[in-house]
């Protein structure tokens, strides 16, 4: 510091940066109510690490008392039997594989139909209607986000299903000979199903945060593309889609983990059959949030704690898949920055 | 080959871009039409005076009677008890981490926020099942659901009420402390009036999502058929819970009372995202309106 700069500015400059204290800027001491709130506001923000300890303990306790009453492999068995009712001795055998499977699966399908979909609907809302009409299809879109999930279950239910045969029907004549994609002859309430219900559920996410990042696609970049004699279709994939790659990918992320806890939507359509299901046109097929809604009413201390243990491999998975979506967008934002 | 005329293959596909991109948001609008269509038109066929009115006490599943006045009010008053805890404990939340929070402890509340924001609503029913009732021996009633459907507000309302008092110029507050005001009256007189309607508008947004959340109640409300206003003891009705179960039911008496249910409650949502949304457009800059 240059020995011509007066003190109180140099202490103000030295202080500036690393000051947190609740103060304001003119008086040397935090008042009494400034004391009180600052405090407070502290307080609330200890009170949500502690909340999320809290989560992390009770889930992790619990599903240790569960994990130490299997009989078999929780990660890899296919059964779902933590009470007994049908295991020899009345012993507790359960595991996720199978349902961590359905939960994957259901996942991946509703990205894989609704996310080409929400970008789409992103693309043609930031660039090709107008402003006005643009944000009103925003709206109408973002609608979908409103619906609440018990209402998309009754809709997949009573609705979509008697849809499902014909297109189900279709698909199987068509790609049949993949083992996948074989039926025993009837469609409906499969896997196939959950995954339109949950790519609707999941779309107007995708959409409106891909829709915020298309918006913010440099004007030079644009016009550098249109300058090139690009075609606007040409445009948009020189200029507007490799800058929102990295957010969009993050996005679809984002949506993939909000179909991975999807709950009740996916417990109404799908029929619950025991064991692995891999044939997606079918009937049959459970996940793990829709196990913990269909089976809790039936299930006694060990049922419920082994549920909690299947909810926190859910809450593991989730978090995961959030922690990648917020990777990308760190990797990219670097990039940008170098 | 002139530049201003691109050659027929690329027009055809610029156009081909063109209709796909259309259709998609028309294929997006099919569901939304056919959801709100069979909720009104399947919805309304019980949707009366008596159905909002009158409990499922005493009414049998197959039965052509009953209504889902139990059902609503304990959403109302689970939904109205979360939302009473989580908007002063997310304004403080918020305020830290906008006006003080600068190390180690902001770093880890914003980390945290955002894993909550991931949760499923499942597993904060579970987390609820676990602590409250397994762990502190509760039996089931609202307020184990209004404990989780907080869990699941709480960090909706933090974001969006701290991306609001982002947004309120530094100005403002450097003008408040010239005058020598201090610091949490600054907060409180000058920058939570400013950012306020956008706030508002956040907790509605996050009341009407809560509302809709059927998981956790499905694991902490018990079975209630008739009217319980007291939150506190013995199973209590919820909304969305309602017409899952009556949808479960094969009776078709049972499953037009679902989607009765199922109307009174996008009816209910709606109305809270459209309010929010007036707030926040009646309250914005006329340049982004």
């Amino acid at each position: 510091m240059s020995s011509d700069t007066p003190p109180a500015v140099a202490e103000a400059q030295d202080e500036a940066p690393k000051s947190s204290a609740p103060r304001s800027a003119l008086t040397a001491k935090a008042g009494l109510g400034d004391r009180i709130f600052g405090g407070s506001a502290r307080g609330a923000a200890v009170f949500i690490l502690i909340l999320m300890a809290a989560i992390a303990g009770f889930l992790i306790y619990q599903s240790v008392n569960a994990i130490s009453k299997d009989k078999v492999d929780f990660l890899t068995s296919f059964t779902w039997d933590p009470d007994g009712n049908t295991t020899a001795n009345g012993d507790a055998e359960f595991g996720i594989a199978a349902i961590a499977w359905g939960t994957l699966i259901t996942s991946a399908l509703g990205v894989l139909i609704g996310a080409p979909i929400a970008i789409a609907i992103a693309l043609f809302i930031t660039q090709y209607v107008p402003r006005t009409l643009g944000t009103v299809f925003g709206y109408v879109v973002d609608l979908l986000a409103a619906v609440p999930s018990v209402v998309y279950g009754l809709w997949g239910l009573l609705v979509l299903d008697q849809h499902m045969s014909g297109v189900s029907k279709i698909i199987e004549d068509v790609l049949g000979w993949i083992p996948m994609f074989k039926t025993n002859g009837t469609y409906g309430s499969s896997i196939f199903t959950a995954g339109i219900v949950l790519a609707i559920m999941i779309l107007p996410i995708i959409a409106a945060i891909s829709r915020e990042i298309y918006k913010q696609t440099p004007r030079e970049q644009i016009e550098a593309a249109y300058a090139l004699g690009a075609t606007k279709w040409e445009m948009i994939r020189l200029a507007v889609m490799p800058y929102g790659r990295s957010g969009v990918t993050s996005a679809i992320i984002l949506g993939f983990g909000r179909a991975l806890g999807e709950t009740i939507a996916v417990a109404m359509v799908l029929t619950s059959v025991p064991g692995l299901v891999t044939r997606i046109l079918q009937p049959g097929g459970n996940t793990i949030a829709a196990n913990i809604a269909t089976a809790f009413a039936d299930a006694f201390t060990t049922g419920r704690q082994a549920l909690i243990a299947s909810g926190m491999i859910l809450f593991l998975l989730t978090l995961l898949v959030n922690y990648a979506a917020r990777l990308v967008i760190r990797r990219s934002a670097k990039k940008a920055g170098a | 080959m002139s530049l201003s005329h691109p050659s027929p293959v690329r027009k055809a596909k610029n156009s081909i871009a063109y209709v796909v991109m259309g259709l998609a948001f028309v294929v997006a609008c099919v569901p939304l039409v056919s959801i709100l269509w069979t909720v009104i038109v399947k919805g309304a066929k019980d949707f009366n005076g008596y159905f909002l009115s009158h409990s499922m006490r005493n009414v049998s599943e197959n039965q052509n009677s009953g209504g889902a006045y139990h059902a609503i009010l304990g959403t109302l008053e689970q939904v109205g008890i979360a939302a009473v805890i989580t908007i002063p404990l997310s304004l403080l939340v918020a305020i830290y981490l906008v006006e003080y929070g600068r190390g180690r402890l902001a770093q880890a509340v914003t980390f945290f926020v955002d894993v909550m924001m991931g949760l499923p609503s499942i597993v904060a029913g579970l987390f609820v099942l676990s602590f409250w009732l397994l762990g502190l021996n509760n039996k089931a009633s609202g307020f184990a659901v209004s404990l989780a459907l907080l869990i699941l507000m709480m960090p909706i309302a933090i974001r969006s009420t701290e991306e609001m008092l982002r947004l309120v110029s530094p100005a403002l507050r450097e003008a408040s402390y010239a005058l020598g005001v201090s610091k949490w009256r600054t907060i409180v007189k000058v920058v939570l009036p400013t950012a306020l309607p956008g706030i508002v508008t956040g907790m509605m947004l996050g009341i009407a999502r809560i509302m809709g959340e059927t998981a956790p109640a499905l694991l902490l409300a018990g079975a209630a058929e008739s009217i319980n206003p007291n939150v506190f003891q013995n199973p209590q009705g919820s909304l969305p819970l309602f017409a899952f179960n009556e949808s479960q039911n094969p009776s078709a008496f049972a499953v037009n009372r679902g989607w009765a249910a199922a109307l009174t409650l996008i009816i209910l949502v709606m109305l809270l995202n459209l309010i929010a949304r007036l707030i926040a457009w009646w309250k914005a800059p006329a340049a982004s309106r």
